[in-house]
């Protein structure tokens, strides 16, 4: 087998696969650490927080929030979008770059696309808390109704209802696909009765036959043939929800292909910042490496650089289209009343992720886990920005307004993410963190032993 | 057939030499189970491709359907709503959702058909040879036709460098 002597193994450390499958596994094993205790018992208080301010929106309404007659999305949409936008970076790593044939997707696409679960979960959930009843939810899929109403199919917010309950539904069949045949490795190794029977169950009896296995292989690739579309697709319809419309600084073309570049910066920007952590506390560092952190990072450089451009795009364009309000959104938005959240924006999204030109700055895990939050907050000023300044000063001066958050949406955005983090925690001492199976298939010609083999 | 033969190979490599070694005497291997897929092996036991991508293509075409003939039923026959004198038959704000129908029916048709072949689900009973296969381990199985040729098989096995021969019977 050819192996490159140039390319940095992607697996460190001599090891055999009865190693990665102990290594892997190991996190599962035992009592959880002290940190885990405390991660957890963190986020669940955030995710009770978040609890209470539901119970609150429920009982009052939304008038508990800060929404006003002219700017009706405000927090709660910008965190639809921003989550959704998150969970797109799972999508692109374990579909992407497997039609890709990038080899490094193998340490990091599980986590990834567990992550893509829980925050589009999270996502989900806006919209419908918006709505105010949540119990009224399910009106928006088309149902026979006594009313004899359908929904509308003309409308992008529709669209978004299909793309999103799509896009976690194929996210969930292909992340489980994936899950099986380590849920038989978990199996296998299970010493406890009741854990092996629950495995067992959960891993539907996988046997790692040949047959199995060349299904597998066909319908892995087939679903990221499908997934790869989709996720341009969702994030295309989440714009489409204001591209569509006439407010100055949605009514723009670039918005598709600038909301799904955005989406995988930011995505990325959340799998650094939860994996840096988890590969120090899982102590799986010779699994997830530099090398592969490198990789994100690169991804991070040309997604923000992408986005960068399209702001100023935006901007330029809005000044050559010579549509008066059209450019007083965008001088608003860098000078008005809510100029620093543009300037954070700015600051987090094109400017510091820029240092990762920086070879020294992209191999520093301190220094990524750092921007990868910049990223973060970034990303989540620009759906603020594009969400708040375009709406609160639109085409009549009369109704101007600002807009200020509620205590109540403050605590429904720190309980998504109490939420979204106590899933994760629970998802590490619940199934292997790491495709196993896969990373065996690549450990042959990417891990280091074999290497050496090959060059003595 | 009663009764077959387990055994194994440590390396991935070794299995796919071994196997070809002992296919070319005659021996028969019915099932080969390895902790990760092995490239090559389809071809040394001569399976055919997957048909699961057909499924999944019309799976996906049923959907595609379904999703633009209900909308079109909708909006022309069953409830006709005027949006600011726009055509009720509008084609392009279709396509999203027939697209994300197209997606989700190729997907689930192919994951169950995917499920169904393989005999997984919830519940499954398969017999699992061994529980290292899963770890480290790519064993072999061989069915034993007639039991007089069983200790031949085995010679044959072992001169291939398979380990951990062991006749065993269906139960």
């Amino acid at each position: 087998m050819y192996v490159s002597p140039i390319r940095e193994p992607l697996i460190k450390g001599s090891k055999d696969y009865g190693q990665v499958t102990k290594d892997i596994l190991s996190p599962m094993a035992g009592k959880p650490s002290k940190y885990w205790y405390m991660g957890i018992t963190l986020s669940g208080t955030a995710a009770l927080f978040g609890a209470w301010a539901t119970f609150v929106t429920v009982y009052y309404g939304i008038g508990t929030w800060g929404l006003n007659k002219t700017i009706g999305w405000a927090w709660d949409i910008t965190n639809f979008v921003w989550w959704v936008g998150i969970g797109h970076a799972g999508t692109f790593i374990s579909a992407i770059l497997l039609l890709f044939r990038q080899k490094w997707r193998t340490s990091i696409n599980r986590s990834a696309e567990a992550m893509t679960l829980m925050a589009i979960a999270m996502a989900g959930f806006f919209p419908l808390i918006h709505m105010g009843r949540l119990l009224l939810g399910f009106f928006i899929f088309p149902y026979p109704n006594t009313r004899a109403l359908w929904v509308n199919f003309n409308s992008p917010l529709l669209w978004d209802v299909f793309a999103i309950t799509t896009y976690l539904l194929v996210s969930l069949i292909f992340w489980y696909v994936g899950l099986i045949p380590d849920l038989g490795t978990v199996r296998d190794k299970a010493t406890g009765k009741i854990k092996k029977a629950i495995y067992g169950f959960l891993s539907f009896g996988w046997t790692g036959s040949v047959r199995q296995w060349t299904r597998h292989e066909t319908v892995s690739l087939i679903l990221a043939g499908l997934a790869a579309p989709l996720v341009f697709s969702v994030h295309t319809i989440v714009s489409f929800d204001f591209a569509t419309s006439v407010i100055p600084g949605w009514h723009t073309t670039i918005f598709p292909p600038y909301f799904v570049s955005g989406a995988v910066f930011s995505g990325f920007a959340m799998v650094l910042t939860l994996l840096i952590v988890a590969r120090k506390a899982l102590n799986l560092e010779e699994y997830i490496t530099i090398g592969h952190i490198e990789n994100m990072n690169k991804v991070i450089i040309i997604t923000g650089s992408i986005v960068g451009i399209a702001y100023i795009t935006e901007f330029f364009i809005a000044w050559y289209s010579g549509v008066e309000y059209e450019m007083y959104t965008f001088v608003n938005r860098a000078t008005g009343p809510y100029a620093w959240a543009y300037w954070i924006m700015m600051t987090c999204n094109v400017i510091t992720p820029q240092l990762f030109w920086i070879k020294k700055i992209r191999t520093n895990v301190v220094a990524t886990f750092i921007i990868s939050i910049f990223v973060n907050i970034g990303m989540w000023f620009e759906r603020f920005v594009i969400v708040v300044t375009s709406l609160h000063r639109d085409y009549l001066p009369s109704s101007w307004s600002m807009y200020k958050p509620t205590f109540v949406e403050v605590a429904l955005f720190v309980g998504t993410l109490g939420i979204f983090f106590t899933l994760f925690l629970l998802f590490i001492r619940v199934f292997p963190v790491i495709a196993i199976a896969e990373v065996k298939s690549v450990l042959k010609s990417a891990g280091e032993n074999k290497k050496e083999l090959h060059h003595e | 057939m009663n009764k077959y033969i387990t055994a194994y190979y440590n390396d991935e490599e070794d299995l796919l030499k071994g196997l070809r070694e002992i296919l070319k005497k005659g021996v028969k291997v019915a099932d080969v189970l390895s902790p990760f897929p092995v490239h090559g092996l389809d071809t040394v036991l001569g399976l055919r491709r997957s048909r699961l991508t057909r499924v999944a293509f019309w799976g996906g075409a049923v959907g595609a359907i379904l999703g633009f003939g209900f909308q079109a039923w909708v909006f022309t026959k069953a409830y006709p709503l005027n949006f600011g004198g726009k055509p009720f038959f509008a084609v392009p704000a279709f396509i999203p959702v027939t697209f994300e129908m197209a997606v989700l029916f190729a997907a689930f048709s192919m994951v169950f058909a995917y499920l169904i072949h393989n005999n997984l689900g919830p519940g499954s009973r398969n017999v699992i040879h061994d529980e290292r296969i899963t770890d480290d381990r790519f064993l072999f199985v061989v069915p034993i036709e007639d039991e007089q040729q069983a200790g031949a098989i085995e010679e044959t096995l072992k001169a291939a460098g398979a380990l951990g021969i062991t006749l065993k019977t269906k139960e």
